[in-house]
């Protein structure tokens, strides 16, 4: 980490995505005495040191057990924060996660809430295999209940996981293995929670939406960058959050640029890319005003693989992002 | 004067009403059930009322229970309010849910009744929470958490057990065992020969009751809770009881139990109520006329449950999706 001044003059600090997932965990920490961690090993960097094994709790390896614990706890008043590890892993609490945390709160005519907060690495990128890594987004945005995020970048890790812990809801937070040695300049002072719900512009142009979740937005900067070069100015839109989904951000690009791809690194069906364009599509309004097909550029539709060649499909790459717009931006209908 | 008969006394006609209100509270359910007046599934508790009063009088009022997806007497031990019960269980909005749960999702939070679960052992790691979160904030509340010979088939209890003795959880697990998991017998849904080892194998204190006697439940319970109160760790109380109607009794299919008939017969002649009014009269405590008059006591409180329950509005369909999130 290395001090210096930011574009507003502001200090700010050079910090990995992972550090800045657990600097918002200590920020929320000290000001919270309910929020507590409980995981299947010790978390890196200091949490241990500075907040002790009462709110630093290791766990036996009982996803079930621990992410149901977590549960109660959540409903006694307490702000537990699991961490997974791995997305894949948390196949193994699904019943505590959806059949318990997603529709405790509704189920019980509102006299419980559960704010919790459930964290994993999302997606491929360290050849772990199938069972290890894979992108559980859409899945956990079929819950009623369940808000997902999906940080892209540090500064938003900080923000996003902020917010969720302060949440009263139960919310997923994934983070995207590709995206953790990213680093980013983000502010020396504390910082302000980023209300879930609310996209931001990665980037912004007027030739073609595209809807990128998590580590595809910096694949999808890379492509818009080499088409820039040709005129084609693409709007990245980072939704940050899948639930619950800023629609409006996406209706209204749509409607300047007239064209939209959605893209992320899991399989299509029934997912996270498929709602963006559905929402685009059954909208009279946006509807109206696309000049060509709408896209989806996804992850393999296979488990990942192992092979590293193989495994790099499970991300859709910065050549087929590069395809996919000059073909949507081609195409007039 | 208050003297020890008069406090044996009181708690054993305290222990009385509240089994006969349970009992007189799924008879009352199930007769709505037959006129269609609720629909969906209601799981009675019938035959195991000695266990839920024994457990739930001896904790306060601010302790914690979990319950299941058999959850009436549990609820109605723990000082639930059968009127906003019954009208959950006809799924109007002046039930505990507004009409969202249903008969297996009875709460009551400010009671201390945290939930009741639709799937069989789930709440074991649930109950776990509520122990830590007392834990984690130094109270001395104690968490009871009703489970079941069916849920010892389930990694979730396993799970949960093992959480609690690891962390001392202030909590007693408290396991009915009525016989039959769903439609399987017992021996053939749990390997060890008995539940209570299962406790035991995580170094919980574990104890076997006659769950028909409620003076049993009630000596093994008092102890557990004490030991939780005081901080030290959870303990296991294998129930034995049997239900008296089959597993779950839906109104349109008629009540079919497949169970054989010698032994539903054995077992109804250890009805927890009677055994406690025999008791009771044997003792010279009471007499025909006392019984009658609690159970007219309990009719009346019914029958205003019932009457509230089914003068409770409907829920506005157009408030479906409220409350989906905090």
């Amino acid at each position: 980490m290395t001090d210096t001044k930011g574009d507003n003059g502001a200090d700010v600090v050079a910090m990995t995505y992972a550090q800045a997932v657990e600097r918002a965990i200590a920020e929320e920490m000290r000001r919270d005495d309910d929020v507590f961690f409980l995981a299947t090993a010790t978390p890196p960097g200091g949490l241990l040191d500075e907040f002790g094994a009462r709110r630093i709790r290791r766990t036996p390896i009982s996803e079930n057990g621990f992410t149901g614990a977590a549960v109660g706890a959540a409903v006694r008043g307490l702000r537990p924060i699991v961490w997974w590890r791995t997305a894949a892993f948390s196949l193994v609490a699904f019943d505590q996660v959806v059949n318990h945390a997603a529709k405790l709160h509704y189920m019980t005519g509102g006299q419980v809430r559960v704010p919790m907060v459930m964290r994993a690495t999302s997606g491929a990128g360290n050849q772990s295999a199938a069972q290890h890594a894979a992108s559980m987004h859409s899945i956990y945005a079929h819950a009623p209940g369940l808000k997902v995020v999906m940080p892209s970048c540090a500064s938003d890790a900080l923000g996003l996981m902020k917010a969720a812990i302060r949440d009263d809801n139960p919310v997923v937070v994934l983070e995207p293995l590709r995206c953790q040695s990213q680093v980013e300049n983000v502010p020396v002072s504390e910082t302000a929670p980023i209300p879930l719900g609310t996209g931001r512009f990665a980037r912004q142009g007027t030739t073609i939406t595209v809807v990128a979740l998590g580590y595809m937005v910096q694949v999808a900067v890379a492509a818009a960058e080499i088409l820039a070069r040709d005129g084609i100015e693409v709007e990245i839109i980072d939704p940050r959050t899948v639930t619950p989904l800023d629609i409006e951000m996406i209706r209204r690009s749509v409607q300047k640029t007239g064209r939209l791809i959605a893209t992320d690194d899991a399989p299509p069906m029934c997912s996270f890319t498929s709602e963006v364009l559905a929402v685009v599509g059954e909208h009279a309004d946006t509807f109206a005003c696309l000049r060509a097909p709408m896209r989806r550029v996804c992850g393999a539709d296979a488990p990942t693989a192992f092979n590293i060649a193989l495994e790099a499909l499970a991300t859709p790459s910065v050549d087929d992002l590069v395809t996919a717009i000059t073909q949507v931006v081609g195409a007039e209908r | 004067m208050t003297t020890a008969a008069n406090a044996d006394f009181d708690a054993a006609v305290y222990a009385l009403t509240g089994m006969l209100r349970i009992r007189r509270f799924e008879e009352r359910a199930l007769a709505l059930q037959r006129e269609g007046k609720i629909y969906g599934v209601v799981h009675p508790y019938i035959g195991q009322e000695a266990v839920a009063m024994g457990v739930c009088g001896a904790l306060r009022s601010s302790d914690f229970v979990m319950s299941n997806h058999r959850n009436h007497g549990h609820c109605l031990a723990h000082g639930a309010d059968p009127k906003r019960m019954m009208a959950e269980l006809l799924g109007r909005a002046n039930g505990y849910c507004g009409g969202k749960g249903g008969s297996m999702h009875l709460v009551d939070i400010e009671r201390g009744i945290l939930g009741a679960d639709g799937i069989v052992g789930a709440n074991g790691p649930y109950a776990v929470g509520s122990a830590l979160a007392s834990l984690y904030r130094g109270d001395d509340a104690v968490t009871v958490c009703f489970t079941s010979d069916g849920a010892t088939g389930q990694g979730a209890i396993h799970e949960a057990l093992n959480l609690s003795a690891l962390w001392d959880a202030p909590m007693v697990w408290v396991c009915e065992n009525n016989q039959y998991a769903s439609g399987t017998p017992r021996a053939e849904n749990f390997a060890a020969t008995s539940i209570a080892q299962l406790g035991g194998s995580y170094g919980i204190p574990s104890y076997v009751v006659d769950g028909t006697s409620i003076a049993e439940v009630s000596a093994v319970a008092t102890e557990a809770v004490a030991r939780a109160r005081a901080g030290d760790g959870p303990s296991f109380i294998e129930a034995r009881v049997y239900r008296f109607m089959p597993h779950a009794v839906r109104g349109s299919a008629g009540v079919q139990d497949t169970r054989p008939a010698a032994e539903r017969a054995r077992w109804r002649a250890r009805d927890p109520i009677t055994l406690l009014y025999t008791e009771l009269v044997e003792t010279g405590q009471i007499d025909e006329a006392t019984f009658a008059a609690i159970d007219d006591e309990v009719a009346a409180t019914l029958d205003a449950a019932v009457a509230f329950a089914e003068a409770g509005p409907e829920p506005d369909v157009a408030g479906v999706h409220a409350g989906v999130f905090a």
